[in-house]
């Protein structure tokens, strides 16, 4: 009997495996670190519009300040968030601890909300700050 | 670099479906990933009706009926049917497990079956897995020990010293786990993936073993071992209830531990 070449097989499916909230944690956790990058740029901005004086900072508020503007900050803040929580996750695999499959999942929860937390914490602060 | 879409050839089409005619119990749907080497078609998910009340009670009875009565041509690997062989690995309803000890009932619907995620399919759900031997091969898994054997006597082991090879030495290289990986699906040319880093731990924490800097250094380079980033997914895959994730933390500590 014939049969294919290696090479003319086909690769069997891969993206309907169903990930598990420890996988969406995984890929986010990449995706935010990315983000933070991007979010060290845009510091590294508003620094140098605040050392060159009262027009290039006004431009800066006033970009920040808008929607889109606001909306990154809150995304920017969510990625630190995250990226620190999951971030000490990581640390306590490191040490070997939490590899548990009943601890995993328990873990991912709590960053999650551990991290909108603080992410909402930062902007009461925030918000406060800007009222008194 | 990661890739997210299938190959032309690999790309699923429409396949038949096989109605239960006259069947009179609970009728569950089984779709089942069919690939033809001998026709150079592209592979299908083919449908097919089972009647529950004459079926056994996990998913691989179903499959066994279905080539029994319905289609001979389904093909796929099974031995022992009670979870100890490890042939029957496969992707049942999204995730790796094994057929033979899967129960129907614990899905309450559809019932969608693949080959192991990412391989080179050879037929059906059958996989090529030549590089995960040759993965588990690279770990060198038997006893390295430069002494010679106490005379007419075994190796001794205290139980504590065996106790750290439990988990471990039950694995039956089914490669669900290593399937499971993201990692692995786009390095596994390169990073040795779930089920071959377990039996190097399995070897490295073996007391009567002598090689174990040998067994590190085989295993220190970015990517055979650093590819694991803790996604989890090769133990939450492992049907035998072990943790390759864990044995993959301990060897990095090892590594680290060793320099000082």
């Amino acid at each position: 009997m014939s049969s294919k070449a290696p090479a003319d097989r086909p690769l069997s499916p891969f993206l309907m495996y169903r990930f598990p909230l420890t996988v969406i944690l995984s890929i986010t956790h990449r995706m935010t670190g990315v983000a933070l990058v991007f979010g060290a740029v845009l510091l590294i901005y508003v620094l140098v519009a605040l050392a060159l004086g009262p027009g290039p900072f006004g431009i800066m508020r006033t970009l920040l300040g808008s929607l889109p503007g606001q909306i990154i900050l809150v995304l920017w803040t969510f990625a630190l968030s995250f990226h620190f929580c999951n971030g000490i996750r990581h640390l306590f695999w490191d040490l070997g601890y939490g590899f548990d499959v009943g601890v995993v999942g328990k873990t991912a929860v709590i960053v999650v909300i551990v991290s909108v937390l603080l992410t909402a914490l930062m902007w009461g602060m925030f918000l406060a700050a800007a009222v008194s | 670099m990661a890739q997210y879409r299938l190959p032309k050839n690999s790309i699923i089409m429409p396949g038949k479906t096989y109605k239960a005619d006259g069947a009179t119990g609970r009728i569950v749907v089984f779709q089942v990933y069919r690939f033809d080497p001998d026709t150079g078609s592209n592979p299908r998910l083919d449908s097919y009706e089972v009647d529950l009340d004459a079926c056994g009670p996990m998913v691989l009875d179903a499959l066994i009926k279905i080539k029994d009565e319905i289609d001979p041509s389904l093909t796929f690997r099974r031995s022992c049917r009670e979870g100890i062989c490890g042939s029957c690995s496969m992707n049942i309803d999204g995730n790796n497990t094994l057929a033979c000890i899967k129960p129907i009932a614990e899905i309450d619907h559809k019932i969608t079956i693949y080959p192991l995620p990412h391989m080179s399919v050879v037929k059906d759900l059958v996989p090529d897995l030549s590089n995960f031997y040759a993965q588990y091969a690279y770990v060198q898994p038997w006893l390295k020990n430069k002494q010679p054997p106490p005379e007419n006597q075994e190796r001794r082991q205290s139980k504590e010293d065996q106790s750290k090879l439990d988990g471990p030495d039950e694995c039956i290289l089914c490669a669900c786990c290593s399937t499971s990986c993201p990692s692995y699906w786009w390095n596994s040319d390169r990073y040795l993936g779930p089920a071959a880093l377990l039996q190097a731990y399995r070897w490295i924490v073996d007391s009567r073993d002598d090689a174990v800097d040998e067994r590190l250094d085989a295993l220190e380079d970015p990517f055979k071992l650093y590819r694991c980033h803790t996604i989890m997914n090769c133990t939450k895959a492992c049907p035998k209830g072990l943790n390759p994730a864990k044995a993959i933390a301990d060897i990095k500590k090892m590594l680290v531990a060793r320099r000082f």
